[in-house]
């Protein structure tokens, strides 16, 4: 199915990334565009796989229990609930959405 | 709040604390990344050797849309861009040298770090504080994340369809769940709505796993243009993504 070798190639990268910080001269680094920019590109990579997970089946764009399982999702968390409890309700309103 | 000689006992108590805390949702990646596709022995792996929750659940994620293995890749990487930023502000407090460095870079995650910077701020100057409050965080969260993940993993090894289960749905709700505390701001803001516009744009146009890559594209030329007037922190900080 997923190779080994992707699995072992993404565990590198993010270790390189994690390394780098503790052999690079500072100076590289720590200007405020580029921490910026990591910052924005980290909320950009979440928002994307948000969407792509909620709505894309395959290469087409569809509208299913996934989107209010969602939108209780944002509920909770604007209403302060655990990582975990917004994780299960999610799964648990998807399921009882596609029982009916 | 607590005396200088209760300071070990407080680091190591909030240690253990976000270690069960960060646990939890551990479980989460376990029975996802198993409903992606990915073997349990992967899922674990994942979870030793990666070691970043968001490059984690991107991981997975993508594979699950049917992205290819560098797209993958690459989306884990980029997530796991900010970690670098946490060792440049760790490395001279830690001093660290040889196994010991390689140990710490492992280590380097948003919650090490963020207790670490919480004790430089409120002590500064005890810097073995921080030290302390790095490694028992660090420690901490590396055994409960896998253990977490061992259990979630081998619970969803057993659960078959994950659509059956919701967990398609469960997954967005994590990328979600990670996103909600960094849309504090009016730029973060903009780059998430012009991100999940172009990712759903591309879509219909690119292979799998692209679209998103396609976003942070996005974020980058966002975010290019330095900021006058301060929607964004002043200087890097540990806190800042």
């Amino acid at each position: 199915m997923i190779g080994w070798s992707t699995v072992l190639a993404g565990c590198g990268v993010c270790f390189v990334f994690k390394l780098i910080g503790y052999l690079a001269p500072a100076h590289w680094l720590e200007t405020e565009r580029v921490a910026r920019v990591a910052s924005l590109v980290t909320v950009a990579l979440l928002a994307a796989l948000l969407a792509v997970q909620t709505v894309v089946s395959g290469q087409r764009l569809t509208l299913d229990a996934r989107v209010p399982a969602v939108a209780v999702a944002a509920v909770l968390l604007w209403r302060r609930a655990p990582f975990v409890v917004v994780v299960v309700v999610a799964a648990l309103v998807a399921t009882g959405l596609r029982m009916i | 709040m607590e005396q200088p000689d209760d300071g070990r006992a407080a680091i190591w108590r909030q240690a253990l604390s976000i270690g069960v805390a960060t646990g939890a949702y551990g479980v989460s990646f376990g029975a996802l990344s198993v409903a992606a596709g990915l073997s349990l022995a992967q899922t674990c792996t994942l979870s030793l050797l990666m070691f970043t929750g968001g490059s984690q659940f991107a991981f997975a994620g993508v594979i699950a849309a049917g992205g290819a293995g560098g797209a993958a890749v690459a989306t884990a990487g980029l997530l796991g861009a900010r970690n670098g930023f946490y060792g440049l502000q760790m490395a001279p407090r830690l001093q660290a040298r040889g196994a010991v460095r390689l140990l710490a870079a492992q280590l380097t995650i948003d919650e090490s770090t963020a207790v670490a910077a919480a004790q430089l701020a409120q002590r500064p100057g005890r810097d073995e504080l921080a030290r302390l409050g790095f490694w028992s965080t660090g420690g901490a969260v590396f055994v409960l994340w896998n253990l977490a993940t061992l259990a979630g993993g081998m619970l969803g090894s057993a659960l078959g369809d994950p659509r059956r289960y919701g967990l398609d749905a469960a997954a967005a709700a994590a990328f979600l769940g990670l996103l909600w505390p960094r849309l504090r701001t009016a730029r973060p803001r903009l780059v998430a709505i012009a991100a999940v516009l172009a990712a759903l744009g591309l879509v219909p146009r690119v292979p799998a796993g692209l679209p998103v890559l396609g976003a942070a594209v996005v974020a980058v030329a966002i975010g290019w243009k330095d900021d006058v007037r301060g929607a964004s922190p002043r200087r890097p900080g540990m806190l800042s993504s």
